[in-house]
């Protein structure tokens, strides 16, 4: 009875105060580092929040819903190129073309979505699929003269302004993913504690047992697809505005639908902080890779290469799987 | 159509590429009962049950229950509906806890977590795992996965439960604790149809028996009736085995 | 548009579709019998084509006849890398295997920009600019051969799986492993034969077009896709549908080529792909050998 009375609350279980304590302290505390640190630091912290929401977006799809997608690059590009062309061509202010991004990010999600699930397309199939239809982006816009073609597009300078989301200084920046990093994360922890996150998982681990079960397997999907696209699009108009230029590579490329994913399966695809560990742990060792082997380019990727060929064989469960693995192990909970 | 039918299967087939799985079988169940399915190996006895949850679709054929026609009806909109199955080789939620397997299932009526969560404890207890609650599905032994393949399908509050053999791989002991279970099911008001290869175990455990053979109902009455019957008895063991035995 | 134009773009469509249909071959192979996608399969194709390079450049032999030293090479590779790598995780789910494979793609391609730099390297051959005419028509000496050597390839690839006892065991292995682990087949020994198969074809659809495509290290990266859309467009799995698919597609980006400018002439074969996906998922041949 003890033993039950403790537990309840299980599914809806939320942080004990002191944990709560423990995250809000280091929140405010993140909010100073801006000024302790150099520039390049500030912009590393910036490149970590921006990847873990993308992160967090293939994450819901990939890590929760179970359909990995290796072309997530594609809702990255379309909200990069949607919020930047209405702010180029209509002076639209990026906080508002990224509902645009958003909002066409979805309408393409639910399409291959829809192309993809209705006949039970899925694990590698549906991972490959999605690289295609980036691949087919990728190829539009390098060829698209509307677009920018190859050169791809500058985004005008207006000075530091915050209604067209521009600042000389990074720390604004900073402020912004840092808290749409929060937002994401705080989004996925209350997912995790619904029906809908609890069906997500159901039909990741056994799509038929789900449907047995009442869950409507496509429908799930299909409602993760939205939510993934829609966080990882918006990522991409906040890339844009940060960079202040975009090009067919940098969005809809290959390295960046690897760049998007790695990160969630390394750090614990199905967590909530499965993305923003492998981004603390990837973004550093990508930087500091290419600071020692600065003539050599790509030795960053042979790096990510063999991390993820170790952590799929030895790691399923990413970083986050495998500590509580060995939680559950202590606790006595699987023999 | 009598107004007071439960599970009401009007001569259902199907075929795959030219072989017959199930042919035109008809059957009845009503609330409250234990049906039997029992048949040689490869007799359709899943393929039958994969029809009546919408995994399969018929050929032909009508599939009633409550006054509704399933056929073209989805496994989640007849788990809506009130049928539910369990599957021959289990299929646990291997990262999630029991409770949260459990949990799965209880979603099916309700939207809210501090219903749901009741409701999985109370399974819990009624089908014995309530020590394994918060155990990853994966870790428990094959009797507790059994029993847990049973409590996610009781979560869905189902008016008519598929249990297609359940008690594969279990020892006598394990085999009467499931016995138990079952029968505390029915207790509960929810009707059974049950396939099972343990002919004393189903024997006893049933109202009526069906029995299938190459996809053909080859008999449906009382157990004791359909153990005698020579169709049946020459069914597994052979033709001349009714003579032989007489 | 002249109607030489286009008969000429399909001829030479379907010189290149050749080689798009034995990379093809092998990646369905692959997938039929382990089910694993393997998205290394372009970095093989890769290796191929260095391996072919370096024969030449450093060793002087011509890139036609490396090709035998390339299939026993590319065989081997295969073997080791399904023998060390994905028969670990044979057991995983399977996006897990695909990124396992992305992950030694990953790795190989930037290991040769490591080694060998990232600068395109073209193999010139005394022969280069040999051409048949035809009428209006002509057709390259070298794409002739490419697709003469990845149609005799594939030939023999289908032969082996028709006509021997080790074809036999992978089609059994492809159909139902359990059934043939049950009848004595070494499934595990069918697993890495067909992957270096597998390999195989793909170091030799590389080595075949060497002497006229240039030598990179993300050259397989286009391929890859290409040859994803083969298979499902043939079929998953089938033999004879990766080898009809590649000819379609590779005519389908040969006309593209004709309408579109640039990398916008796999416009045609991506909507193929995805009319495909919409209408007949199976591919038009379907799942069976």
């Amino acid at each position: 009875m003890h033993e039950q009375q403790q537990r309840q609350g299980y599914l809806s279980r939320g942080l004990s105060r002191r944990k709560w304590l423990i995250v809000g302290l280091i929140f405010i505390g993140l909010h100073f580092l801006p000024w302790t640190l150099a520039p390049q630091y500030v912009h590393i912290l910036i490149m970590i929040f921006l990847f873990t929401i993308m992160g967090q977006g293939w994450n819901i799809l990939g890590g929760y819903a179970g359909q990995f997608s290796f072309g997530h690059a594609l809702f990255f590009g379309l909200g990069a190129y949607t919020s930047t062309l209405m702010f180029i061509h209509w002076g639209l202010s990026p906080w508002i073309g990224m509902f645009f991004s958003c909002f066409i990010g979805i309408m393409m999600g639910l399409f291959i979505g829809y192309l993809s699930f209705r006949y039970g397309l899925t694990g590698p199939f549906f991972a490959l699929i999605m690289l295609a239809f980036a691949e087919i982006f990728h190829m539009i816009s390098i060829s698209w003269k509307a677009v920018g073609a190859a050169l791809g597009l500058l985004i005008p300078l207006k000075g530091t302004s915050f209604v067209f989301m521009q600042f000389i200084d990074k720390k604004p920046f900073y402020f912004i993913t840092l808290w749409m990093m929060v937002g994401s994360l705080y989004l996925i922890w209350r997912i995790e504690k619904t029906r809908m996150g609890l069906y997500f998982l159901a039909v990741r681990e056994d799509s038929d047992a789900a449907g047995a079960l009442g869950v409507n397997a496509f429908r799930y999907k299909m409602i993760a697809m939205m939510i993934s696209a829609g966080l990882t699009s918006i990522g991409g108009t906040i890339y844009a505005q940060y960079l202040l230029y975009i090009d067919p590579d940098i969005t809809f490329g290959v390295l960046n639908s690897v760049e998007i994913m790695i990160r969630p399966i390394i750090g614990g695809p199905g967590t909530v902080l499965g993305p923003l560990l492998g981004s603390l742990v990837l973004t550093p060792l990508a930087e500091f890779t290419r600071l020692v082997f600065q003539s050599y380019s790509g030795v960053y990727l042979m790096i990510y290469g063999m991390i993820l060929v170790a952590v799929i064989i030895f790691l399923p469960d990413g970083l986050i799987g495998f500590a509580k693995g060995i939680i559950n192990k202590a606790q006595r909970k699987v023999p | 159509m009598e107004s007071n039918s439960f599970l009401q299967v009007i001569n259902i087939s199907k075929s795959f590429r030219g072989l017959n799985a199930v042919s035109n079988v008809s059957l009845k169940l009503n609330s409250g009962d234990i049906l039997g399915l029992i048949g040689p190996n490869g007799a359709g006895k899943t393929t039958l049950f994969n029809l009546i949850t919408g995994f399969l679709r018929p050929d032909s054929g009508t599939i009633e229950f409550l006054g509704r026609n399933l056929v073209g009806f989805e496994p989640h909109q007849n788990c809506k509906v009130g049928i539910t199955r369990t599957f021959q080789i289990v299929k646990p939620f291997s990262h999630l806890s029991t409770l949260e397997n459990i949990a799965v299932g209880c979603y099916n009526r309700t939207n809210d977590v501090r219903e749901v969560e009741e409701k999985a404890w109370e399974i819990l207890r009624f089908v014995g795992l309530e020590k394994k609650a918060l155990y990853p599905a994966s870790s428990l032994t094959t009797p507790d996965r059994k029993r847990l393949e049973l409590a996610r399908a009781l979560g869905t509050a189902p008016k008519l439960l598929l249990l297609d053999e359940v008690m594969a791989g279990l020892n006598p002991t394990e085999e009467s604790q499931i016995i138990d279970l079952v029968h505390k099911i029915r207790e509960s008001g929810i009707a059974i149809f049950i396939i099972e290869h343990h002919m004393r175990v189903i024997m006893g455990l049933s109202d009526r028996i069906i029995v299938l053979h190459h996809g053909v109902c080859i008999a449906d009455g009382e157990p004791r009736t359909v153990c005698e019957d020579r169709n049946v008895i020459e069914a597994y063991l052979g033709k001349g085995a009714y003579f032989a035995k007489n | 548009m002249k109607f030489t134009y286009i008969v000429q773009s399909l001829l030479d469509g379907l010189l290149l579709g050749g080689v798009y249909s034995l990379v093809a071959v092998g990646l369905t192979l692959i997938f039929g019998v382990m089910k694993v996608i393997n998205f290394a399969h372009g970095a093989l194709m890769m290796l191929g084509m260095y391996s072919t390079y370096w024969a030449f450049a450093l060793l002087h032999i011509d890139p036609y006849a490396s090709i035998l030293i390339t299939i026993p090479l590319l065989f081997i590779v295969g073997v080791c890398f399904q023998k060390f790598l994905i028969n670990p995780i044979i057991d995983a789910p399977e996006h897990n295997q695909l990124l396992l494979t992305l992950g030694v793609s990953l790795f190989l391609e930037n290991l040769v920009v490591f080694l060998w730099s990232p600068n395109y390297r073209i193999v010139r051959t005394p022969y280069e600019f040999v051409y048949f005419y035809f009428g209006d028509l002509s057709i390259s000496l070298l794409r002739f051969l490419a697709f003469c050597i990845a149609m005799l390839v594939a030939l023999v690839v289908y032969l082996v799986l028709t006509k021997t006892d080790l074809g036999k065991a992978i089609r059994a292995a492809t159909e139902e492993p359990r059934g043939a682990l049950l009848m004595g087949i070494n499934v595990r020994r069918i697993y890495w034969i067909t992957f270096g198969i597998g390999a195989a074809c793909a170091g030799v659809s590389g080595a075949a077009i060497t002497p006229f495509f240039p030598v990179y290290p993300t050259v397989g990266g286009i391929f890859v896709i290409t040859a994803f859309m083969v298979v499902v467009l043939g079929g998953m799995g089938s033999v004879i549908g990766a080898f009809v698919g590649g000819l379609i597609i590779g005519m389908a980006d040969s006309v593209g080529g004709l309408f579109f400018p640039g990398a916008m002439k796999h416009l045609i074969s991506f909507v193929i792909f995805i009319l495909i996906l919409l209408f007949r998922p199976t591919g038009l041949i379907g799942g069976t050998k």
